[in-house]
């Protein structure tokens, strides 16, 4: 029972796969930028990660070493592109924005790396619940960067006015910078900052550090 | 079991070609059943920027404000393929087929752009495009041009509307454009949108003669009357929306057609 629930719940803020393992961040930028959006591909992720992670469980006693890699690529690509069928028929207009972005979670590091190192070692009921736990991490990021990024940078959250822009004719000066990319490289770090400083056992060992001047005398 | 090896040969292609097998079905599958509605989407997607474009559908509603819904309100719309050249109807074109921007793509169907005759950055041109023209009582109401070009990062795809008289705009929408968010991407903001109305096209020479200006000039002037603000902080988004809207009403564009369509008027 434990170790479902660690599987689950682990990956939300003691192993976050963009907090702690600092992947899949290439969606989280470009994506956040409005919280539908955002939902959307949180849900398709998490899709995608969990189905893929019951499927290569399922078959991971039959795949040759040899070829592994390619049958999980497979499989992701299948599902992405379903999930992307999907979305165009049932909401063109959010497909429309983000089509681009739910073709790259074939290459989101998460997806790729929950199926390699957990479910080639685990049954399918573990390999779902760890996918799931893994895109609930991922989502739980993305949803706090979009809830900075829209309201700052727009003036909206979920596409209603909340302040009204100085544009419309309103008072609220919109924050230009929250609206690209590299706002959400300043967002996560933050967030990293904070997580490991409520957690931190996080923190990684310093790998060198610079050794003291020992020639202090000779520069005299 | 311990016969069983997995990485034998013959393993590894019954694993290959059984994956590939089933990912391939359950992807064509989703597709071909998931086409019908998607092309249903598209469709109506863009029957709604040709009716926003012309003022006659709200920025976010499906209906107008007496209630009619997108397919209602264009069907009073009569869609023609129109020779750029000649200003002439095609009519061995299908107008529900015929997709300009793909002919553009077809060295049979488009002509290549000199640098001089390309303000929009086009490259090439197809020689047939779409028209939308809605009539009431006989008479042109409103007309729905398709136009391009291309803006700071990539090519503003939308349409522009003109009124009955063919001189004033009704309206200017983008249904596809890859302009920063903030700056050029204020080409989608209402407010911006809503200053296109009423803009005089056509100078006393005959030629498009739309201008997007830091300041205006005082208001009554004739000057005025072809003036647009341009959006602050985006001066090649706002450049390239000039010269799109110039181009395709000029005679490289819809010029001929607009002018034998007003002769005819």
């Amino acid at each position: 029972m434990s170790t479902q629930k660690e599987v689950l719940v682990d990956p939300i803020f003691n192993n976050n796969p963009i907090a702690l393992q600092v992947l899949g961040i290439c969606s989280a930028l470009a994506v956040t930028i409005s919280m539908s959006q955002t939902l959307v591909m949180c849900a398709a992720v998490i899709f995608v990660t969990t189905m893929s992670n019951v499927a290569v469980s399922l078959v991971r006693n039959r795949v040759p070493t040899s070829i592994r890699i390619i049958v999980q690529m497979t499989i992701i690509a299948s599902l992405v592109i379903v999930v992307d069928q999907v979305l165009q028929a049932v909401a063109y207009d959010i497909s429309k924005s983000l089509s681009v972005f739910v073709g790259l979670i074939i290459t989101n590091c998460i997806v790729m790396g929950r199926a390699e190192a957990f479910a080639m070692q685990n049954g399918p009921y573990l390999s779902a619940l760890d996918g799931f736990g893994n895109a609930l991490g991922y989502s739980v990021i993305l949803i706090g960067v979009a809830l900075i990024r829209e309201p700052l940078g727009s003036g909206t959250f979920m596409g209603y006015e909340i302040m009204p822009t100085v544009s419309n004719g309103g008072w609220y000066y919109t924050n230009g910078m929250l609206l690209l990319s590299p706002s959400a490289f300043f967002i996560i770090g933050l967030f990293i900052w904070a997580i490991r400083a409520w957690k931190p056992e996080q923190v990684e060992e310093a790998e060198y550090e610079i050794a003291p001047n020992e020639q202090y005398q000779e520069a005299i | 079991m311990s016969s069983f090896d997995k990485d034998s040969l013959s393993n590894t292609f019954i694993v290959a070609i059984g994956i590939c097998l089933v990912c391939s079905i359950v992807v064509s599958g989703i597709a071909v059943a998931l086409k019908p509605t998607q092309q249903a989407n598209k469709l109506l997607d863009q029957k709604q920027n040709i009716l926003r474009a012309a003022g006659l559908l709200g920025q976010d509603s499906n209906v107008d404000d007496q209630g009619r819904n997108v397919d209602e309100l264009f069907a009073e719309f009569d869609v023609r393929v129109v020779d750029l050249d000649s200003g002439e109807y095609r009519d061995d074109l299908d107008p529900d087929s015929f997709d300009p921007i793909r002919a553009a793509k077809d060295p049979d169907m488009s002509r290549p752009l000199s640098d001089s005759e390309d303000p929009a950055t086009l490259r090439r041109r197809e020689n047939a495009s779409i028209v939308y023209i809605k009539r009431s009582e006989g008479e042109i109401d409103k007309v729905v041009i398709p136009v391009r070009g291309y803006g700071l990062w990539g090519t503003l795809f939308g349409y522009l509307a003109l009124d009955s008289d063919l001189q004033t705009i009704s309206g200017l929408g983008f249904y596809s454009h890859k302009e920063t968010p903030g700056l050029g991407g204020e080409v989608d903001n209402s407010s911006w949108k809503a200053s296109w109305p009423g803009t005089q096209l056509y100078n006393d020479q005959g030629e498009p003669d739309v201008r997007l200006v830091k300041r205006r000039s005082p208001a009554g002037s004739t000057a005025a009357q072809y003036e647009i603000d341009a959006l602050s902080g985006a001066t090649f988004t706002t450049r390239g929306v000039e010269n799109l809207v110039n181009f395709w009403t000029g005679e490289m564009g819809f010029g001929p057609y607009l002018k034998r369509l007003k002769a005819s008027a």
